[in-house]
Protein backbone atom coordinates (compact mmCIF):
# COMPACT_ATOMS: atom_id res chain seq x y z
CA UNK A 1 0.00 0.00 0.00
CA UNK A 2 2.68 2.44 1.08
CA UNK A 3 4.84 1.08 -1.73
CA UNK A 4 2.05 1.67 -4.25
CA UNK A 5 1.60 5.22 -3.07
CA UNK A 6 5.17 6.36 -2.63
CA UNK A 7 7.53 4.16 -4.63
CA UNK A 8 5.65 2.44 -7.44
CA UNK A 9 4.93 5.46 -9.63
CA UNK A 10 8.61 6.34 -9.68
CA UNK A 11 9.82 2.76 -10.02
CA UNK A 12 7.48 1.94 -12.89
CA UNK A 13 7.56 5.02 -15.07
CA UNK A 14 10.65 6.52 -16.56
CA UNK A 15 9.10 9.96 -17.01
CA UNK A 16 8.49 10.03 -13.25
CA UNK A 17 12.12 9.15 -12.55
CA UNK A 18 13.31 11.86 -14.90
CA UNK A 19 10.97 14.36 -13.35
CA UNK A 20 12.24 13.39 -9.91
CA UNK A 21 15.90 13.79 -10.89
CA UNK A 22 15.10 17.15 -12.44
CA UNK A 23 13.21 18.46 -9.43
CA UNK A 24 15.88 17.23 -7.01
CA UNK A 25 18.53 19.05 -9.03
CA UNK A 26 16.40 22.17 -8.99
CA UNK A 27 15.91 21.69 -5.25
CA UNK A 28 19.68 21.70 -4.72
CA UNK A 29 20.48 24.75 -6.82
CA UNK A 30 17.60 27.20 -6.54
CA UNK A 31 16.61 27.36 -2.84
CA UNK A 32 20.01 28.61 -1.53
CA UNK A 33 19.78 31.41 -4.10
CA UNK A 34 16.26 32.09 -2.88
CA UNK A 35 17.46 32.34 0.72
CA UNK A 36 19.91 35.07 -0.24
CA UNK A 37 17.27 36.87 -2.30
CA UNK A 38 14.98 36.81 0.72
CA UNK A 39 17.67 38.02 3.13
CA UNK A 40 18.50 40.86 0.77
CA UNK A 41 14.80 41.78 0.61
CA UNK A 42 14.84 40.93 -3.09
CA UNK A 43 12.16 38.22 -2.96
CA UNK A 44 10.04 39.75 -5.70
CA UNK A 45 13.04 40.37 -7.90
CA UNK A 46 13.24 36.63 -8.58
CA UNK A 47 9.73 36.91 -9.98
CA UNK A 48 10.62 39.84 -12.17
CA UNK A 49 13.74 38.07 -13.45
CA UNK A 50 11.78 34.93 -14.28
CA UNK A 51 9.59 37.00 -16.55
CA UNK A 52 12.57 38.75 -18.06
CA UNK A 53 13.72 35.35 -19.30
CA UNK A 54 10.54 34.76 -21.27
CA UNK A 55 11.09 37.00 -24.30
CA UNK A 56 14.61 35.62 -24.75
CA UNK A 57 13.36 32.06 -24.66
CA UNK A 58 10.51 33.04 -26.98
CA UNK A 59 12.89 34.54 -29.53
CA UNK A 60 14.93 31.35 -29.37
CA UNK A 61 11.70 29.44 -30.01
CA UNK A 62 10.82 31.72 -32.91
CA UNK A 63 14.17 31.08 -34.57
CA UNK A 64 14.68 27.38 -33.89
CA UNK A 65 11.35 25.97 -32.69
CA UNK A 66 11.22 23.88 -29.53
CA UNK A 67 14.99 23.54 -29.33
CA UNK A 68 16.39 23.34 -25.82
CA UNK A 69 19.56 25.24 -26.52
CA UNK A 70 17.96 28.04 -28.49
CA UNK A 71 15.39 28.57 -25.75
CA UNK A 72 17.75 28.17 -22.80
CA UNK A 73 20.40 30.30 -24.49
CA UNK A 74 17.90 33.01 -25.39
CA UNK A 75 16.53 33.00 -21.85
CA UNK A 76 20.00 33.14 -20.35
CA UNK A 77 21.04 36.07 -22.52
CA UNK A 78 17.84 38.03 -21.91
CA UNK A 79 17.98 37.36 -18.17
CA UNK A 80 21.63 38.35 -17.89
CA UNK A 81 21.08 41.57 -19.83
CA UNK A 82 18.22 42.57 -17.55
CA UNK A 83 19.99 41.47 -14.34
CA UNK A 84 23.29 43.14 -15.10
CA UNK A 85 21.60 46.23 -16.50
CA UNK A 86 19.38 46.64 -13.46
CA UNK A 87 22.28 45.85 -11.13
CA UNK A 88 24.55 48.40 -12.77
CA UNK A 89 21.83 51.06 -12.82
CA UNK A 90 21.04 50.58 -9.14
CA UNK A 91 24.73 50.62 -8.20
CA UNK A 92 25.53 53.77 -10.11
CA UNK A 93 22.32 55.78 -9.58
CA UNK A 94 19.84 56.44 -6.80
CA UNK A 95 17.17 54.20 -8.36
CA UNK A 96 16.59 51.04 -6.34
CA UNK A 97 16.89 47.71 -8.06
CA UNK A 98 13.25 46.72 -7.50
CA UNK A 99 11.99 49.87 -9.20
CA UNK A 100 13.93 49.28 -12.40
CA UNK A 101 13.02 45.59 -12.45
CA UNK A 102 9.31 46.20 -11.88
CA UNK A 103 9.12 47.79 -15.31
CA UNK A 104 10.83 44.85 -17.03
CA UNK A 105 8.50 42.38 -15.36
CA UNK A 106 5.32 43.38 -17.21
CA UNK A 107 6.95 44.35 -20.50
CA UNK A 108 8.82 41.06 -20.71
CA UNK A 109 5.83 38.90 -19.90
CA UNK A 110 3.65 40.65 -22.48
CA UNK A 111 6.38 40.55 -25.11
CA UNK A 112 7.15 36.88 -24.50
CA UNK A 113 3.51 35.77 -24.63
CA UNK A 114 3.01 37.75 -27.82
CA UNK A 115 6.02 36.21 -29.56
CA UNK A 116 5.07 32.66 -28.58
CA UNK A 117 1.44 33.16 -29.64
CA UNK A 118 2.39 34.51 -33.04
CA UNK A 119 4.73 31.64 -33.78
CA UNK A 120 3.25 28.66 -31.93
CA UNK A 121 0.08 27.09 -30.61
CA UNK A 122 -1.69 27.34 -27.27
CA UNK A 123 0.06 24.15 -26.20
CA UNK A 124 3.42 25.83 -26.78
CA UNK A 125 2.25 28.79 -24.75
CA UNK A 126 1.24 26.54 -21.85
CA UNK A 127 4.66 24.90 -22.04
CA UNK A 128 6.30 28.30 -21.75
CA UNK A 129 4.15 29.50 -18.92
CA UNK A 130 3.98 26.37 -16.79
CA UNK A 131 6.79 24.13 -18.00
CA UNK A 132 6.61 20.41 -18.70
CA UNK A 133 8.25 18.64 -15.82
CA UNK A 134 6.98 15.23 -17.00
CA UNK A 135 8.49 15.53 -20.48
CA UNK A 136 12.16 16.20 -19.81
CA UNK A 137 14.63 14.60 -22.21
CA UNK A 138 18.30 13.88 -21.56
CA UNK A 139 19.70 17.26 -22.68
CA UNK A 140 17.16 19.09 -20.53
CA UNK A 141 18.11 17.01 -17.50
CA UNK A 142 21.79 17.58 -18.18
CA UNK A 143 21.17 21.29 -18.38
CA UNK A 144 19.28 21.39 -15.07
CA UNK A 145 21.80 19.18 -13.27
CA UNK A 146 24.68 21.19 -14.72
CA UNK A 147 23.14 24.45 -13.57
CA UNK A 148 22.62 23.07 -10.07
CA UNK A 149 26.25 21.92 -9.88
CA UNK A 150 27.67 25.18 -11.16
CA UNK A 151 25.50 27.20 -8.86
CA UNK A 152 26.46 25.23 -5.73
CA UNK A 153 30.17 25.57 -6.50
CA UNK A 154 29.85 29.25 -7.36
CA UNK A 155 27.88 29.92 -4.21
CA UNK A 156 30.63 28.32 -2.14
CA UNK A 157 33.20 30.55 -3.84
CA UNK A 158 31.35 33.83 -3.31
CA UNK A 159 29.89 32.86 0.08
CA UNK A 160 31.87 35.23 2.29
CA UNK A 161 31.42 38.44 0.31
CA UNK A 162 27.78 37.57 -0.34
CA UNK A 163 26.98 37.08 3.34
CA UNK A 164 28.98 40.12 4.33
CA UNK A 165 27.35 42.31 1.73
CA UNK A 166 23.97 41.42 3.22
CA UNK A 167 24.86 41.93 6.85
CA UNK A 168 27.48 44.67 6.82
CA UNK A 169 28.15 46.18 3.39
CA UNK A 170 30.20 49.02 4.85
CA UNK A 171 32.67 46.60 6.40
CA UNK A 172 32.93 44.61 3.19
CA UNK A 173 33.72 47.76 1.22
CA UNK A 174 36.41 48.64 3.73
CA UNK A 175 38.24 45.29 3.57
CA UNK A 176 37.71 44.09 0.03
CA UNK A 177 36.73 44.95 -3.49
CA UNK A 178 34.94 41.61 -3.90
CA UNK A 179 31.46 42.99 -3.16
CA UNK A 180 30.69 44.18 -6.68
CA UNK A 181 31.87 41.07 -8.55
CA UNK A 182 30.14 38.83 -5.98
CA UNK A 183 26.90 40.73 -6.46
CA UNK A 184 27.08 40.35 -10.23
CA UNK A 185 27.96 36.67 -9.96
CA UNK A 186 25.00 36.25 -7.65
CA UNK A 187 22.62 37.87 -10.14
CA UNK A 188 24.00 35.57 -12.83
CA UNK A 189 23.25 32.61 -10.57
CA UNK A 190 19.69 33.84 -10.11
CA UNK A 191 19.22 33.94 -13.88
CA UNK A 192 20.84 30.53 -14.44
CA UNK A 193 18.64 28.86 -11.86
CA UNK A 194 15.55 30.48 -13.26
CA UNK A 195 16.47 29.22 -16.73
CA UNK A 196 16.80 25.76 -15.20
CA UNK A 197 13.50 26.10 -13.39
CA UNK A 198 11.92 27.46 -16.56
CA UNK A 199 12.48 24.12 -18.33
CA UNK A 200 10.58 22.23 -15.65
CA UNK A 201 8.09 24.69 -14.21
CA UNK A 202 7.72 27.41 -16.83
CA UNK A 203 8.14 31.13 -16.52
CA UNK A 204 5.31 31.64 -14.07
CA UNK A 205 6.25 28.95 -11.58
CA UNK A 206 10.07 28.71 -11.84
CA UNK A 207 10.33 31.16 -8.96
CA UNK A 208 8.18 28.84 -6.84
CA UNK A 209 10.90 26.31 -6.18
CA UNK A 210 13.33 29.15 -5.46
CA UNK A 211 11.39 31.43 -3.14
CA UNK A 212 8.85 29.25 -1.33
CA UNK A 213 11.49 26.96 0.24
CA UNK A 214 13.48 30.05 1.20
CA UNK A 215 10.54 31.61 2.99
CA UNK A 216 9.71 28.26 4.63
CA UNK A 217 13.27 28.01 5.96
CA UNK A 218 12.97 31.28 7.86
CA UNK A 219 10.39 29.63 10.14
CA UNK A 220 12.61 26.66 11.01
CA UNK A 221 16.18 27.90 11.36
CA UNK A 222 17.85 30.90 12.96
CA UNK A 223 21.18 30.96 11.13
CA UNK A 224 21.86 31.04 7.44
CA UNK A 225 23.49 27.61 7.17
CA UNK A 226 20.48 25.98 8.79
CA UNK A 227 18.12 27.98 6.62
CA UNK A 228 19.78 26.79 3.45
CA UNK A 229 19.59 23.19 4.67
CA UNK A 230 15.89 23.53 5.45
CA UNK A 231 15.24 25.27 2.12
CA UNK A 232 16.91 22.50 0.12
CA UNK A 233 15.12 19.82 2.14
CA UNK A 234 11.69 21.39 1.80
CA UNK A 235 12.20 21.94 -1.94
CA UNK A 236 13.13 18.28 -2.42
CA UNK A 237 10.13 17.13 -0.37
CA UNK A 238 7.86 19.47 -2.36
CA UNK A 239 9.23 18.08 -5.61
CA UNK A 240 8.74 14.46 -4.61
CA UNK A 241 5.35 14.92 -2.94
CA UNK A 242 4.16 17.22 -5.71
CA UNK A 243 4.97 14.68 -8.39
CA UNK A 244 3.19 11.91 -6.47
CA UNK A 245 0.12 14.03 -5.82
CA UNK A 246 -0.10 15.02 -9.45
CA UNK A 247 0.32 11.38 -10.50
CA UNK A 248 -2.33 9.98 -8.19
CA UNK A 249 -4.86 12.76 -8.56
CA UNK A 250 -4.14 13.36 -12.23
CA UNK A 251 -3.23 17.02 -11.71
CA UNK A 252 -0.69 19.11 -13.62
CA UNK A 253 2.76 18.44 -12.12
CA UNK A 254 4.39 21.87 -12.03
CA UNK A 255 1.54 23.49 -10.15
CA UNK A 256 1.37 20.35 -7.97
CA UNK A 257 4.98 20.82 -6.86
CA UNK A 258 4.50 24.49 -6.13
CA UNK A 259 1.22 23.81 -4.30
CA UNK A 260 2.90 21.27 -2.01
CA UNK A 261 5.58 23.88 -1.28
CA UNK A 262 2.75 26.31 -0.60
CA UNK A 263 1.19 23.85 1.85
CA UNK A 264 4.54 23.47 3.62
CA UNK A 265 4.72 27.24 3.78
CA UNK A 266 1.29 27.44 5.40
CA UNK A 267 2.28 24.81 7.97
CA UNK A 268 5.52 26.71 8.66
CA UNK A 269 3.79 30.03 9.17
CA UNK A 270 1.51 28.40 11.72
CA UNK A 271 3.83 25.92 13.44
CA UNK A 272 7.43 26.79 12.55
CA UNK A 273 9.59 26.88 15.68
CA UNK A 274 11.31 30.13 14.65
CA UNK A 275 8.48 32.61 14.91
CA UNK A 276 5.47 30.46 13.90
CA UNK A 277 2.07 31.84 14.84
CA UNK A 278 1.08 29.24 17.45
CA UNK A 279 4.27 29.86 19.42
CA UNK A 280 3.47 33.53 19.50
CA UNK A 281 -0.15 32.87 20.50
CA UNK A 282 0.54 30.25 23.18
CA UNK A 283 0.99 31.74 26.61
CA UNK A 284 4.51 30.77 27.66
CA UNK A 285 6.13 31.59 30.98
CA UNK A 286 9.12 33.82 30.54
CA UNK A 287 12.53 32.45 31.42
CA UNK A 288 14.55 33.16 34.52
CA UNK A 289 17.42 34.81 32.65
CA UNK B 1 58.17 61.41 13.82
CA UNK B 2 56.61 59.90 10.72
CA UNK B 3 53.23 60.87 9.39
CA UNK B 4 50.74 58.06 8.89
CA UNK B 5 48.08 60.09 7.08
CA UNK B 6 48.56 63.28 5.15
CA UNK B 7 45.66 65.36 3.85
CA UNK B 8 46.62 67.64 1.00
CA UNK B 9 44.00 70.32 0.30
CA UNK B 10 41.47 67.52 0.66
CA UNK B 11 37.86 68.06 -0.34
CA UNK B 12 35.36 65.24 0.09
CA UNK B 13 31.64 65.31 -0.55
CA UNK B 14 28.59 64.16 -2.41
CA UNK B 15 27.20 65.43 -5.71
CA UNK B 16 30.05 67.96 -5.93
CA UNK B 17 28.91 69.55 -2.64
CA UNK B 18 31.81 69.51 -0.20
CA UNK B 19 31.26 67.87 3.21
CA UNK B 20 34.94 68.24 4.09
CA UNK B 21 36.46 71.35 2.55
CA UNK B 22 40.15 72.12 1.93
CA UNK B 23 41.61 70.04 4.73
CA UNK B 24 45.38 70.19 5.08
CA UNK B 25 47.44 68.46 7.72
CA UNK B 26 48.87 65.21 8.94
CA UNK B 27 48.15 62.50 11.48
CA UNK B 28 51.31 61.27 13.18
CA UNK B 29 52.06 57.56 13.31
CA UNK B 30 50.94 56.19 16.65
CA UNK B 31 48.85 59.21 17.57
CA UNK B 32 45.40 59.07 19.16
CA UNK B 33 43.17 61.75 17.69
CA UNK B 34 39.56 62.66 18.39
CA UNK B 35 37.66 64.15 15.47
CA UNK B 36 35.01 66.44 16.91
CA UNK B 37 32.44 68.80 15.47
CA UNK B 38 28.68 69.25 15.13
CA UNK B 39 26.47 66.83 13.19
CA UNK B 40 27.07 67.31 9.50
CA UNK B 41 30.58 68.59 10.13
CA UNK B 42 32.05 65.94 7.83
CA UNK B 43 33.49 63.53 10.41
CA UNK B 44 31.97 60.41 8.83
CA UNK B 45 32.76 61.72 5.37
CA UNK B 46 36.39 62.23 6.31
CA UNK B 47 36.59 58.67 7.61
CA UNK B 48 34.98 57.27 4.49
CA UNK B 49 37.62 59.11 2.53
CA UNK B 50 40.42 57.76 4.73
CA UNK B 51 39.28 54.14 4.24
CA UNK B 52 38.73 54.71 0.53
CA UNK B 53 34.95 54.23 0.41
CA UNK B 54 34.52 57.61 -1.30
CA UNK B 55 36.93 59.33 -3.63
CA UNK B 56 38.12 62.89 -3.01
CA UNK B 57 36.43 65.63 -5.03
CA UNK B 58 39.75 67.42 -4.95
CA UNK B 59 43.12 67.09 -3.27
CA UNK B 60 44.38 63.79 -1.94
CA UNK B 61 45.06 61.54 1.03
CA UNK B 62 48.51 60.02 1.47
CA UNK B 63 48.53 56.93 3.65
CA UNK B 64 52.26 56.33 3.98
CA UNK B 65 52.20 52.91 2.34
CA UNK B 66 49.10 51.56 4.07
CA UNK B 67 46.43 50.36 1.64
CA UNK B 68 42.91 51.67 2.31
CA UNK B 69 41.62 48.13 2.82
CA UNK B 70 44.24 47.54 5.54
CA UNK B 71 42.73 50.29 7.68
CA UNK B 72 40.35 48.94 10.34
CA UNK B 73 37.09 50.87 10.13
CA UNK B 74 34.18 50.95 12.55
CA UNK B 75 31.22 52.42 10.65
CA UNK B 76 28.13 53.76 12.38
CA UNK B 77 25.94 50.93 13.68
CA UNK B 78 23.09 51.91 11.40
CA UNK B 79 24.80 50.27 8.42
CA UNK B 80 24.45 46.77 9.86
CA UNK B 81 21.41 44.63 9.05
CA UNK B 82 20.73 43.27 12.51
CA UNK B 83 17.96 40.96 11.30
CA UNK B 84 20.45 38.94 9.27
CA UNK B 85 20.77 35.39 10.67
CA UNK B 86 24.45 35.31 11.53
CA UNK B 87 26.09 34.43 14.86
CA UNK B 88 28.28 36.68 16.97
CA UNK B 89 31.18 34.28 16.40
CA UNK B 90 30.93 34.40 12.59
CA UNK B 91 30.56 38.15 12.61
CA UNK B 92 33.69 38.59 14.74
CA UNK B 93 35.63 36.07 12.66
CA UNK B 94 35.10 38.34 9.64
CA UNK B 95 37.81 40.46 11.23
CA UNK B 96 40.30 37.86 9.99
CA UNK B 97 39.46 38.82 6.40
CA UNK B 98 42.76 40.55 5.69
CA UNK B 99 44.72 37.38 6.49
CA UNK B 100 42.17 34.88 5.17
CA UNK B 101 40.61 36.61 2.19
CA UNK B 102 37.81 34.96 0.30
CA UNK B 103 38.83 31.36 0.70
CA UNK B 104 41.31 30.97 3.57
CA UNK B 105 40.33 28.35 6.15
CA UNK B 106 39.82 29.14 9.84
CA UNK B 107 42.01 26.75 11.85
CA UNK B 108 42.36 25.92 15.53
CA UNK B 109 44.79 28.79 16.07
CA UNK B 110 42.40 31.25 14.45
CA UNK B 111 39.56 29.96 16.62
CA UNK B 112 41.69 30.69 19.68
CA UNK B 113 42.29 34.20 18.37
CA UNK B 114 38.56 34.75 17.89
CA UNK B 115 37.83 33.43 21.40
CA UNK B 116 40.55 35.73 22.75
CA UNK B 117 39.01 38.76 21.07
CA UNK B 118 35.56 37.86 22.40
CA UNK B 119 37.02 37.51 25.90
CA UNK B 120 38.80 40.87 25.58
CA UNK B 121 35.48 42.64 24.99
CA UNK B 122 33.61 40.60 27.59
CA UNK B 123 31.44 38.59 25.20
CA UNK B 124 32.56 35.08 26.14
CA UNK B 125 29.50 32.85 26.06
CA UNK B 126 27.79 34.88 23.34
CA UNK B 127 29.40 32.96 20.45
CA UNK B 128 26.27 31.34 19.03
CA UNK B 129 23.84 34.18 19.70
CA UNK B 130 22.31 35.72 16.56
CA UNK B 131 23.47 39.32 16.26
CA UNK B 132 19.87 40.52 16.34
CA UNK B 133 19.57 39.51 20.02
CA UNK B 134 22.40 41.77 21.18
CA UNK B 135 21.83 45.03 23.01
CA UNK B 136 23.37 48.23 21.67
CA UNK B 137 26.34 47.96 24.01
CA UNK B 138 26.93 44.28 23.27
CA UNK B 139 26.76 45.05 19.58
CA UNK B 140 29.50 47.64 19.96
CA UNK B 141 31.60 45.19 22.00
CA UNK B 142 31.23 42.66 19.20
CA UNK B 143 32.38 45.18 16.61
CA UNK B 144 35.39 46.06 18.74
CA UNK B 145 36.25 42.35 18.90
CA UNK B 146 36.20 42.31 15.11
CA UNK B 147 38.47 45.37 15.06
CA UNK B 148 40.89 43.58 17.39
CA UNK B 149 41.15 40.70 14.92
CA UNK B 150 41.86 43.07 12.06
CA UNK B 151 45.17 43.85 13.73
CA UNK B 152 45.50 47.03 11.69
CA UNK B 153 48.15 49.76 11.95
CA UNK B 154 45.51 52.43 11.41
CA UNK B 155 42.13 52.25 13.15
CA UNK B 156 39.22 54.56 12.34
CA UNK B 157 36.22 54.63 14.71
CA UNK B 158 33.03 56.44 13.64
CA UNK B 159 31.21 57.54 16.80
CA UNK B 160 32.23 54.42 18.74
CA UNK B 161 30.71 55.48 22.07
CA UNK B 162 27.33 56.78 20.97
CA UNK B 163 24.42 55.56 23.12
CA UNK B 164 26.71 53.31 25.14
CA UNK B 165 26.56 53.04 28.94
CA UNK B 166 29.52 54.16 31.05
CA UNK B 167 30.72 50.63 31.88
CA UNK B 168 30.81 49.55 28.23
CA UNK B 169 32.37 52.85 27.28
CA UNK B 170 35.11 52.42 29.90
CA UNK B 171 35.81 48.83 28.76
CA UNK B 172 36.07 49.86 25.13
CA UNK B 173 38.24 52.87 25.95
CA UNK B 174 40.70 50.44 27.52
CA UNK B 175 41.01 48.78 24.11
CA UNK B 176 41.55 52.14 22.44
CA UNK B 177 44.31 52.95 24.95
CA UNK B 178 45.83 49.53 24.32
CA UNK B 179 45.96 50.26 20.59
CA UNK B 180 47.54 53.62 21.37
CA UNK B 181 50.21 51.98 23.54
CA UNK B 182 50.91 49.53 20.70
CA UNK B 183 51.80 52.53 18.49
CA UNK B 184 48.77 52.09 16.27
CA UNK B 185 47.31 55.25 14.74
CA UNK B 186 43.76 55.77 16.01
CA UNK B 187 41.15 58.29 14.79
CA UNK B 188 37.76 58.49 16.50
CA UNK B 189 34.73 60.68 15.82
CA UNK B 190 33.49 61.87 19.20
CA UNK B 191 30.67 63.94 20.68
CA UNK B 192 31.43 63.66 24.41
CA UNK B 193 33.96 66.42 25.10
CA UNK B 194 34.72 65.18 28.62
CA UNK B 195 35.72 61.79 27.19
CA UNK B 196 37.87 63.51 24.59
CA UNK B 197 39.64 65.68 27.16
CA UNK B 198 40.29 62.70 29.43
CA UNK B 199 41.45 60.22 26.82
CA UNK B 200 42.55 61.78 23.55
CA UNK B 201 45.87 63.68 23.47
CA UNK B 202 45.04 65.27 20.13
CA UNK B 203 41.90 66.60 18.50
CA UNK B 204 40.73 67.79 15.11
CA UNK B 205 37.77 70.17 15.30
CA UNK B 206 35.92 69.94 12.03
CA UNK B 207 33.01 71.99 10.74
CA UNK B 208 33.20 71.09 7.08
CA UNK B 209 36.40 73.13 7.13
CA UNK B 210 39.05 72.44 9.74
CA UNK B 211 38.60 74.84 12.66
CA UNK B 212 41.50 73.73 14.82
CA UNK B 213 43.87 70.78 14.99
CA UNK B 214 46.46 69.93 17.62
CA UNK B 215 46.73 69.22 21.35
CA UNK B 216 43.23 68.66 22.72
CA UNK B 217 43.46 71.42 25.32
CA UNK B 218 44.32 73.97 22.62
CA UNK B 219 41.63 72.79 20.23
CA UNK B 220 38.58 72.47 22.47
CA UNK B 221 38.45 76.09 23.57
CA UNK B 222 35.06 77.86 23.89
CA UNK B 223 35.94 80.21 21.00
CA UNK B 224 36.74 77.33 18.68
CA UNK B 225 33.56 75.45 19.65
CA UNK B 226 31.44 78.52 18.95
CA UNK B 227 33.12 79.01 15.61
CA UNK B 228 32.42 75.40 14.66
CA UNK B 229 28.76 75.70 15.61
CA UNK B 230 28.21 78.71 13.36
CA UNK B 231 29.21 76.88 10.20
CA UNK B 232 26.01 76.11 8.36
CA UNK B 233 25.05 72.49 7.80
CA UNK B 234 22.82 72.50 4.74
CA UNK B 235 24.00 72.09 1.18
CA UNK B 236 23.49 75.23 -0.83
CA UNK B 237 21.80 74.12 -4.04
CA UNK B 238 22.86 77.34 -5.74
CA UNK B 239 26.49 77.04 -4.68
CA UNK B 240 28.99 78.18 -7.26
CA UNK B 241 32.02 76.16 -8.22
CA UNK B 242 34.70 76.61 -5.57
CA UNK B 243 37.67 78.65 -6.79
CA UNK B 244 40.00 78.54 -3.79
CA UNK B 245 43.47 77.97 -5.22
CA UNK B 246 45.01 74.59 -4.46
Amino acid sequence: MLYDTLIAPVAEFEFMRRALVGTFALALGAPPIGVFLMLRRMSLIGDAMAHAILPGAAIGFMIAGLSLFAMAGGGLIAGLIVALGAGLISRSTQIKEDASLAAFFLISLALGVTIVSVKGSNVDLLHFLFGSVLAMDDPTLMLIVGIASVSLVALALIWRPLVLECVDPGFLRSVSRAGGPAHIAFLALVVMNLVGGFQALGTLLAVGIMMLPAVISRFWARDITGMIGVAIGSAAVSGYAGLLVSYHLNLPSGPGIVLVAGALYAVSVVAGPAGGLIWLALPQRHLEA
Amino acid sequence: MTEQLKFRNLTLGYDRHPAVHHLDGAVRTGSLTAVVGPNGAGKSTLFKGVVGVIKPLAGRIERNGVRPQDIAYLPQVAEIDRSFPISVYDMVAMGLWRGKGLFGGIGAKDRDTVEGALAAVGLTGFEQRPIGTLSGGQMQRMLFARLLLQDARVIVLDEPFNAIDTKTCADLLLLVRRWHSEQRTVLAAMHDMELVKANFPESLLLAREPVAWGATADVLTPENMLKARRMCEAFDEQAQACVVAA
